[in-house]
């Protein structure tokens, strides 16, 4: 009937109570970049699970080149010429980029297995990384490169269509640049792209068309040229934002921590900077920069060669610091790397809420007060409105945007004066990105003061009071946010002063 | 709700299990497995697993593993038994006894710290740490029993693990009846109800799990992971150390070849009672229950006559169901 590649219709997909999917619509043609753009819990993971047979629809039709087809398991999606490409990605480390490319279809004579150099060198040429080495373990490789051996994978299989759930989430800047050579490529030569991102920037310099889901319904579709992005965020969210940067009522007053020459190895070298009270300060640059080395060694979490921070009058040098010393000198930190380090994922939200602040709550012996406890968890769900089934919900349950939620509620909860927020809105939802500038708005209108690190320009711009850029572990001179704009920033980030 | 269900469900599997286990036995053993003596005899039989695994159990769910228990059972009962026979040749005073047993914890617990120290502070993998200093503390042990065992003089220690069937007298009062259940049970249940609260309502426990389940977010919320791991294995020494007292009073005999892979024993007792080697999950309550269903299982087979051989398989084969139900548990939740 149509020309469309892969055309899904009304399709629906329960999980016990829950309706994760209701009547969704996906037409995808060859040679596209299709979009998939929606928030956390929007049913964007479901949808790519139907298509690459992880999970079965309850009802509604796909089709591919024009025949229904049904999916029932992951080497039927292999077979049918669908290939995913996961955000962790899946690949066995120790084994060498050819290995990983033909993993699961040697090629074999009397149990021997016969390379297959020619069809990878095809692919690797297709993707203009003819220079990779074949014999080199995976684990080698840096992540990008790693996400080649990854589509090489997908390319020698043959695949028709390659979904890509957040593909830069662990990107740099170059990288992702690079990345997006590839995926057009790709599309030139005839292969369709799915690709899921937070990142609305990347959508529009990557894609041709975009579905949007909200709620598990399909609420847009169109070509990424005629679409303004405010209108994308207006269909992932429901509402206009009008403002996307709330600004609150607050002044930088007295300053509250004087960091000066922090220097680790290899980076930072010599970054002073100082912190007022009340005030909103934005640290941008490339990735790599030494924005985390910085922030993380003014916390403890690394050592830091040199450096002294100054807090109530009194200097002291960062060689001793730890953790466990900045939370009683009332600095905290949150982790860019929430995964792996911002929280005790399998563990409860209760049991995150008051990981650092327990003690509080303890009486002789380290015995603790449950019920006072249970009452300021249940507090900060309130406050934060993190969706959640209760406080006894594993926290790797919850969607991205409210495992921050939890993260930061940590740190209200711990009331710090002084917050080091690294990358805080990375991988977070549109809706969850606000309510987090809300609250950053709000603890400097407590008079804390706030150090905001991120890669993205406009938020720092919208939010920030003052903003400094680092370039190869030095940081610029601290300036109001008036005198910046995104040109200007991108300068020093990528030349230095 | 459907979530809830399933979390006391798994509080409930090792119950579960250990009455399956007892309805099974109960069939096939017979009168004398269903006995109360017998009921006394499994549970002062699961005393030395049992408060071996309270430790074990921190250790665990701090993401480590000590494979050292076993020699430090061997060392610990040595000591206690050696103390005796230098001090008590000429008879045992009241005291002695009690100071056999403080050396004998005491020994554990500096082997236990020095696990600690190697694996926390020197950041060596415990696995390997625990295999080295399993192989020191056994030559230690053997190098002070002369490699084989040492007798010591009759004290009261012996009551520890002593049952007796409490018996009417002509007179109408009943003979035996304080040691009816071995001392040493009261001592594990004791013990196990302290740890039990410490681990679920103390800041210490709170951070063994915390420390377990991610160091990296323990660090960043200011707990020193280090010190606190450290005193999660001198506390393992420590209650292994009361282990090896409950085994040396159960032989009056310090015996420095014995408790051979007994350390496996007491992780399977862990294992069965809701433990994961990933770190974060374990219960005290549950690791005393597959202690119990440990014994139950050999004294069983033993009664209905099955050969030693198929008690090994049977108890393989208990550890690797645990697992694999706690695995489609979390499949099912995820």
């Amino acid at each position: 009937m149509s020309d469309s590649l892969l055309e899904l219709r009304r399709v629906c997909k329960r999980f016990g109570a829950t309706r994760a999917l209701h009547n969704v619509d996906l037409v995808v043609q060859p040679g596209e970049v299709h979009a998939l753009i929606g928030e956390n819990g929007a049913g964007k993971s479901t949808l790519m699970k139907i298509l690459s047979g992880a999970h079965q629809a309850d009802s509604g039709t796909m089709q591919l080149h024009g025949s229904v087809v049904r999916i029932k398991g992951p080497s039927a999606a292999r077979d049918l010429g669908i290939a995913m490409i996961y955000q962790e990605l899946n690949l066995a480390p120790h084994l060498t980029v050819e290995e990983n490319i033909t993993l699961g279809m040697e090629e074999h004579r009397l149990g021997f297995v016969r390379g297959q150099a020619d069809r990878i060198r095809q692919a690797l040429n297709l993707l203009h990384k003819e220079d990779l080495p074949l014999t080199t373990p995976v684990c080698d490789l840096s992540i990008s490169l790693q996400q080649v051996v990854e589509i090489a994978r997908a390319l020698v299989y043959e695949a028709k269509i390659i979904i890509m759930d957040e593909p830069t989430s662990s990107l740099t800047a170059a990288d992702t640049r690079d990345l997006f050579e590839v995926i057009k490529r790709l599309r030139d030569n005839g292969i369709a792209v799915i690709y899921i991102s937070h990142f609305l920037e990347e959508v529009i310099a990557v894609a041709d068309r975009f579905t949007v889901l909200r709620d598990g319904e399909t609420v847009g579709t169109g070509a990424i040229d005629e679409t303004e992005i405010q209108a994308l965020i207006a269909m992932m969210v429901g509402r206009t934002l009008e403002d996307m940067f709330p600004r609150g009522k607050h002044q930088p007053g007295k300053v509250l921590l004087d960091v000066s020459a922090v220097s680790g190895d290899p980076l930072p070298h010599k970054v002073s900077f100082q912190l007022r009270r009340g005030e909103i300060l934005g640290v941008a640059g490339l990735v790599g920069a030494g924005r985390s080395e910085t922030v993380r060694r003014i916390f403890g979490l690394d050592r830091a060669r040199e450096g002294r921070i100054n807090m109530d009058g009194h200097t002291r040098p960062l060689a001793g610091m730890t953790p466990q010393r900045a939370l009683r000198l009332r600095i905290d930190y949150l982790s860019e790397d929430r995964k792996t380090e911002g929280l005790a994922a399998r563990m409860s939200v209760g049991f995150n809420t008051t990981f650092s602040s327990v003690r509080r709550y303890a009486g002789p012996g380290g015995l603790i007060d449950s019920a006072r406890e249970a009452q300021s968890v249940n507090h900060w769900l309130k406050e934060m409105r993190i969706r959640s089934t209760g406080p006894g919900q594993a926290v790797r349950d919850l969607s991205g945007g409210n495992q921050q939620k939890v993260a930061l509620a940590r740190m209200l909860e711990q009331g710090a004066d002084v917050v080091l927020l690294d990358e805080p809105t990375r991988g977070v939802d549109v809706g969850s990105k606000v309510e987090i500038y809300r609250l950053i708005n709000r603890l400097a209108e407590q008079g804390k003061g706030v150090v905001f690190v991120s890669s993205y320009l406009p938020e720092l711009l919208g939010v920030c009071d003052t903003i400094a850029v680092m370039h190869r572990g030095e940081l610029s001179e601290v300036r109001p946010t008036g005198e910046w704009n995104e040109h200007r920033i991108m300068e020093v980030a990528t030349a230095g002063q | 709700m459907n979530r809830k269900l399933i979390q006391s469900a798994r509080a409930l599997g090792p119950v579960v299990g250990i009455l399956l286990v007892y309805c099974i036995f109960a069939i096939l053993g017979g009168e004398s497995f269903r006995s109360m003596y017998n009921g006394k005899t499994i549970l002062q039989q699961s005393v030395v697993i049992g408060i071996a695994a309270l430790g074990m159990t921190l250790v665990i769910i701090s993401r480590g593993i000590d494979l050292s228990v076993g020699s430090m059972l061997a060392l610990g009962s040595c000591i206690v038994a050696l103390v005796l026979r230098r001090w008590g040749a000429d008879g045992v005073s009241v005291q002695l006894p009690l100071l056999a047993a403080l050396a004998g914890m005491a020994a554990c617990s500096l082997c236990g710290l020095a696990n600690g120290v190697l694996t926390s502070l020197m950041a060596i993998v415990p696995f390997i740490v625990t295999l080295g200093t399993m192989q020191i503390f056994r030559g230690v042990a053997k190098e002070l029993a002369d490699q084989t065992a040492i007798n010591a003089p009759g004290n009261w220690l012996q009551n520890l693990m002593k049952i007796e069937r409490a018996v009417q007298t002509a007179d109408g009062t009943w003979q035996g009846v304080w040691y009816s259940i071995a001392p040493g049970v009261v001592i594990m249940l004791v013990l196990t109800a302290v740890m039990w609260v410490v681990l679920r309502h103390t800041v210490f426990g709170r951070y063994v799990y915390g420390v377990g389940s991610n160091e990296h977010t323990a660090r960043l919320c200011g707990i020193n992971v280090r010190i606190h791991r450290l005193w999660v294995y001198a506390l393992c020494g420590l209650f292994t150390g009361i282990a090896s007292v409950m085994q040396f009073a159960a032989l009056n005999l310090g015996d420095s070849t014995g408790g051979v892979a007994f350390e496996l024993d007491v992780i399977a007792a862990v294992v069965i009672g809701g433990g994961s080697f990933e770190g974060g999950e374990g219960s005290i309550v549950g690791s005393v229950i597959g202690a119990i269903m440990i014994a139950m299982l050999r004294n069983g087979c033993n009664l209905a006559g099955v050969e030693n051989s198929v008690q090994n398989i049977l108890i393989g084969a208990l550890i690797v169901s645990v697992a694999g139900i706690d695995r489609l548990r979390q499949a099912r939740s995820a």
